[in-house]
């Protein structure tokens, strides 16, 4: 067990195209709370390149500290240069818990650090807690609770890492809330490494990015209406498209939406279309095939509105509204735009 | 020269067939009550490789960590065109997490194919979902990891051009070899098994199965006769114990494993947790009240 005083919570933030991913700010509102518990402090680990905008983006979301490696060989993400940079800069510091987003970058390079540095993972959390545990009589104050779904959803596990240092997590998008950005910039601290690279750590190189059109972007969508065959027509489907305006959501549809020609193929969700996870998913009219379902159940809210009361859709939706819809989309688009105002 | 290929393969629960009384008492998963498959992305891994020995000479070995009973996924792959397959078992292995279990790994295959040329694994198993293990035994190997593989595009002076999925979009990188590379489901359609092949290896056998096998061969007297046969087909599937590696038994099975699992909880079907709101305005309000204090919107 190595000696730790100070028990500093990290969050790797991850960017793109010099946008911070939103998972990172979600992370840094957690850290915060989580390193309250702890009595020590929430830093974020950058690496990038310019990192300049970027260290001033991320003061704005609670971080006490930011550890910096600033490097051209950082510019966009690649897992050797990446995972190299995070282990020299963990390895300085031994903070006690380091978070990054469950997101393709997040899940290429945790294992991979946490491989090297000899600790635990748990992928994939959907909250994290401080508490003490006990194993075999021995009491270990003060552990991170990782909980993670398993088995395809159907248990939901807690892990703990007691002995290891960091304790590493990942941790699903959209899962916690973002804190309010705050504009005082004093009392965070910046520690800049210097981090050298070598042949080896350029063993992968980037010949080409292509990236979807942005304009529907259903995977990233914090918000998706969607729309099913129960919708009618596509005249019907105007009411769909008014409350994706609403609540500034993106529109989405069923296969059999789609095959009926309502909304265009683009949009289609399901096993057949693209999987989302959104944080609010409003299914109208949608029967709720597992076509359908498999690439949405994981959305953190479900809202479903059908006029048949024993409609599928119901199994996985967290909130129902039994009803038609011409009565029903209405209301809730008056309803949300007043909210909003 | 022959392209040394190591895929990486899992036996799994199948975790879409799960029912209640697939659960225990005490809430943990009853394994034995649920039918044991393929990892569904690890067939994509396979046929990548068979698709790149479908060009090129490439040799494959297969190898899985499991108990005696995953010898059968080690037959699948057989059936479909592996040239070797090991079965990486012992109690000793057990209760091992993401470290643990890429640690055996990484020691196998240093045993079997130092010199490999390409690892392919799937990107997750179905059961845990975690997605590390690969990356795990690509940094203990020292060699560059590619996840999220949707195709191979080109092979060539040792390098490797792949497509990747990445957020919003895919990714085409170049990577030296040795590498590894984990697969997506996106990435091809496994072929089926050829039934020549399974004519061939229906009773390749590890040696853990020889009770079992010999009640179909009364030809042989005892299980040494059957095992003779058995190597002298081809149709003898070495097993791999601790015993056979050069390990440190402190980081493998439960000792070798920084996670414990602290609790299992049930989840309450989302059908349980349906909250239904009348189609007035007040009863909307209230739902988009609680959308609000649950941060789904603001």
């Amino acid at each position: 067990m190595s000696n730790n005083p100070n028990k500093e919570v990290w969050v790797f933030i991850e960017h793109h195209h010099r946008q911070i991913h939103e998972v990172s700010f979600e992370l840094l509102g957690k850290a915060k709370e989580l390193s309250r518990t702890l009595n020590s402090r929430a830093a974020a680990l950058l690496l990038g390149s310019d990192t300049k905008d970027l260290i001033n983006e991320v003061k704005k979301y609670g971080a006490d500290a930011v550890y910096v490696v600033d490097a051209p060989e950082l510019e966009t993400y690649r897992t050797l240069p990446y995972a190299k940079a995070a282990c020299h800069v963990i390895r300085s510091h031994n903070p006690e818990i380091v978070l990054l987003g469950a997101t393709h970058v997040g899940r290429d390079l945790a294992p991979r650090i946490a491989s090297a540095l000899g600790t635990g993972l748990t992928a994939d959390c959907t909250d994290l807690k401080i508490e003490d545990y006990t194993f075999h009589d021995v009491n270990y104050e003060k552990i991170l609770y990782q909980i993670r779904p398993a088995f395809g959803g159907n248990i939901i596990a807690t892990i703990v890492n007691p002995e290891h240092r960091p304790q590493m997590a990942t941790v699903r998008d959209g899962v916690m809330p973002i804190p309010e950005p705050q504009n005082k910039n004093n009392g965070i601290e910046v520690i800049p490494h210097a981090v050298t690279f070598d042949d080896s750590d350029m063993a992968v190189e980037i010949i080409k990015q292509e990236l979807e059109p942005k304009d529907i972007d259903l995977k990233a969508a914090p918000v998706i209406v969607a729309g099913g065959y129960g919708v009618g027509s596509k005249e019907n489907f105007k009411l769909v498209n008014q409350l994706a305006e609403a609540l500034g959501a993106e529109v989405g549809g069923s296969r059999a939406a789609v095959d009926a020609g309502f909304v265009e193929k683009e949009r289609q969700i399901g096993q057949t279309g693209t999987t989302v996870r959104p944080k609010l998913y409003v299914a109208v009219g949608i029967s709720g095939a597992v076509q359908h379902t498999a690439g949405m159940k994981d959305s953190s809210k479900i809202i479903a509105i059908n006029s048949d009361p024993d409609a599928p859709i119901f199994k996985v939706a967290h909130y129902g509204i039994v009803g038609d819809l011409n009565e029903v989309l209405p209301k809730l688009i008056d309803h949300f735009k007043k909210h909003d105002s | 020269m022959a392209l040394k290929i190591v895929v990486l393969v899992k036996q799994v629960p199948d975790t879409k067939r799960i029912i209640a009384d697939a659960m225990k008492e005490d809430g943990t998963v009853n394994r034995q009550a649920l039918p044991a498959i393929f990892n569904p992305e690890d067939l994509n891994a396979l046929e990548l490789a068979l698709s790149i020995k479908d060009q090129r000479a490439a040799e494959l070995s297969v190898l899985t960590m499991g108990p005696p009973a995953a010898a059968s996924v080690l037959r699948d792959t057989l059936f479909r065109g592996a040239d070797r397959v090991f079965l990486i078992t012992d109690r000793k292995f057990a209760g091992a997490d993401t470290l643990a279990t890429s640690y055996t790994l990484m020691k196998t295959i240093e045993k079997i194919c130092p010199d490999f040329d390409l690892i392919v694994c799937g990107r997750q198993a179905i059961d845990g979902d975690t997605a590390q293990v690969g990356p795990q035994i690509a940094e203990k190997l020292k060699v560059p990891q590619v996840s999220y593989v949707e195709a191979i595009e080109n092979i060539e002076d040792g390098h490797l051009i792949v497509k990747r999925m990445i957020q919003n979009g895919a990714e085409w990188v170049r990577s030296r070899m040795p590498a590894l590379l984990t697969v997506v489901d996106s990435a091809n359609t496994p072929r089926p098994p050829k039934a020549k092949l399974i004519m061939k290896y229906k009773y390749a056998s590890c040696e853990l199965e020889l009770d079992e096998l010999i009640g179909k061969f009364p030809e042989f007297k005892d299980k040494d006769e059957l095992r003779q046969y058995l190597v002298q087909k081809d149709l003898y599937i070495p097993v791999i114990t601790a015993d056979d590696l050069d390990i440190d038994p402190e980081r493998i099975g439960m000792n070798g494993s920084p996670t414990k699992v602290k609790k299992i909880d049930r989840v309450v079907l989302a059908g349980g947790a349906l909250k239904l709101f009348e189609n007035t305005d007040q009863s909307l309000q209230e739902m988009i009240h609680e959308l609000v204090e649950d941060y789904i919107i603001s």
